[in-house]
């Protein structure tokens, strides 16, 4: 070994290399080689098997001619919106409010994150029970005394995108909240001091003062929140099957119909390769602020 | 107030898990005709019973009983596997440094946010060059690779944290990269092993994407079972089975949740804060 180490500087610190092997396959075979495989492909008119032959971007002008996918992308932006904004400032909410040094912080705490740890699968099909029009909430608060209530979350297609909404925030307020929790408690206890010294509101310093100093936390969320906002597709396998109709339709399940379905493969590679422009669009901004401004190191 | 509005809240978080487990104690007549949030009146086992064993899923009325199997089975190798590779890769990356290492971990870390949808099919690809695709051993390859980025992180976040100088006298004293793995690190780093096992545990089972792409109906976890089940639309639909299923297969996250406490916190922080 130590003759090697000498003469090949490959082989030295051998075996921590081969013990990163399935990190550097994984990194350059399955991340990188993948995504461009796809993204390469996705430029071919292959149906059944992937071929290349080279169409240019005939695959994304009729994806971007499909009413389905519009609507994929548009529900995605709506839901994708909503649910950012909601999520990050529920989440944000609620750890201000298990921050005033509560008794029973813990098991507050405890009560909201539970859903986190459920699937997506569960989430939905819980909801889709709970906003049943027949027997679900719905039904009982007509029978509490408002005859004319009508709200069908489900079969509605002007709104049931709200449905998945509920759903979504009920699983995933409970993570942003514990990461913003985790964040209020990093702040060091003399900023409190000294703006309860100049008599500055608690909600004001809330707003004016801790807010911006959590930034990068806010950030992070963000990305985090955002990037699984591009991926969302159990939930509305579960609780709507993208219906009614194609009324909640999302672009993975678009992609997953085509590659796995439908076998025309060209489609599901054009439509997975703007799902990840959609990721790079948050990502990319993302990466530049945390490593562009100050050299990586 | 502030206790007011707290306890408000809970009611939305608490009330879906207490519908869950009335209708699923109910009998189809009382469902039909009661409020769902009423406990029952006459308590039955008998939903449960189906959805363990009789449930349909196409021809298959065997319950899903076949998709808690087979997510056992899928999920012991994948989080033995995932954990032993990335705790070995997290160690190597810290302690064993070498040129091109933290490209990699880079390229790895941003692999973490490409949505699963771009590299489907060349892992299709690959898993049936490898001749396993549809069959178990392939479903635990993907999980190894998409768990690899997270658990990565988390070992070498936390392997970095411990002193160098214990690495050094290890060094000193001629041991090598596997003997001071296993004599030194690993009984160094049960709690974070722990959180690792946590943060799989409840992902590879909650997984549903994965489940349906790379397996055939045989083996199909339990996530896609109980979709199928549920969502099925032949024969009368049965609400109280449906959630004793649903609970069933929310039952095995839901009990490392509430037993891990605050080690699930710290896994999702993990997953949070940035390396």
């Amino acid at each position: 070994m130590a003759d090697g180490a000498r003469r090949n500087p490959l082989f030295r610190n051998l075996t921590a290399k081969l013990a990163a092997v399935p990190m550097v396959l994984t990194a350059l075979v399955v991340f990188a080689g993948g995504t461009v495989w796809t993204v390469v492909y996705s430029f071919t008119s292959s149906k059944l098997l992937p071929k290349l032959k080279w169409v240019g971007l005939d695959q994304y002008e009729r994806l971007w001619g499909a009413s389905r996918w519009l609507v994929a992308i548009e529900n995605l932006l709506i839901y994708g919106v909503l649910s950012l904004v909601l999520t990050i400032s529920i989440g944000f909410m609620l750890a201000v409010l298990l921050d005033q040094k509560i008794r029973f912080e813990d098991t507050f705490r405890t009560i909201m994150l539970y859903p986190f740890a459920l699937s997506f699968i569960v989430t939905g099909l819980v909801w889709q029970w709970l906003l049943n029009p027949e027997f679900g909430v719905p039904s009982v608060i007509k029978a509490m005394g408002w005859e004319s209530f009508e709200l069908d979350l489900l079969h509605d297609p002007k709104i049931v995108l709200y449905g998945l909404l509920v759903a979504g925030l009920w699983q995933g307020t409970g993570f942003v909240m514990c990461i913003m929790l985790a964040g209020l408690r990093g702040i060091d206890e003399d900023i409190w001091k000294a703006c309860r010294v100049d008599g500055i509101p608690r909600w004001k310093t809330y707003l004016f003062v801790i807010v911006p100093m959590m930034r990068p936390v806010f950030i992070t969320t963000l990305v985090i929140v955002a990037s699984g906002i591009v991926k969302l597709y159990d939930l509305v396998v579960a609780q709507t099957s993208g219906g009614p109709g194609n009324a909640s339709q999302v672009p993975a399940m678009y992609v997953y119909d085509y590659m796995f379905q439908a076998q025309n493969l060209g489609q599901g590679f054009a439509a997975s390769s703007m799902m990840l422009v959609s990721v790079l669009i948050v990502l990319i901004p993302w990466a530049y602020l945390e490593f562009g401004g100050r050299k990586r190191g | 107030m502030l206790y007011g509005t707290l306890f408000i809240v809970c009611i939305y978080y608490i009330l879906p898990l207490w519908v869950m487990v009335m209708t699923s104690l109910k009998g189809m007549p009382e469902i039909r005709v009661g409020n769902i949030f009423a406990p029952p009146v006459e308590i039955t086992f008998e939903p449960w019973v189906k959805a363990w064993s009789e449930a349909c899923t196409g021809l298959n009325c065997d319950g899903l009983s076949r998709g808690f199997w087979n997510s056992v089975r899928i999920l012991v190798p994948s989080v033995i596997l995932s954990i032993a590779v990335a705790s070995v890769n997290g160690y190597a990356l810290v302690n064993w440094r070498f040129k091109g290492a933290d490209v990699f971990f880079t390229i790895l870390i941003f692999g973490s946010f490409i949505p699963y949808q771009v590299m489907l099919y060349p892992i299709v690809i690959l898993l049936r060059e490898m001749g396993i695709y549809g069959t178990l051993s392939g479903l635990v390859l993907v999980h190894t690779i998409f768990g690899m980025p997270i658990l990565t992180l988390l070992f070498r976040n936390y392997f970095s944290s411990l002193p160098e100088e214990l690495f050094k006298a290890a060094r000193v004293d001629g041991a090598g990269f596997w003997a001071i793995y296993f004599r030194i690190m690993l009984p160094m780093s049960m709690p974070i092993f722990v959180v690792a096992v946590i943060l799989q545990v409840t992902g590879i089972w909650n997984d549903f994407l994965f489940g349906v792409v790379f397996t055939k109906p045989d083996i199909y976890p339990m996530t896609v079972q109980l979709n199928n089940i549920v969502n099925s639309v032949q024969g009368v639909k049965e609400y109280n089975v449906n959630m004793a299923a649903t609970l069933l297969t929310g039952l095995v996250p839901l009990t490392i949740y509430f037993i891990s406490g605050k080690l699930f916190v710290r896994g999702i922080a993990a997953g949070a804060v940035k390396g």
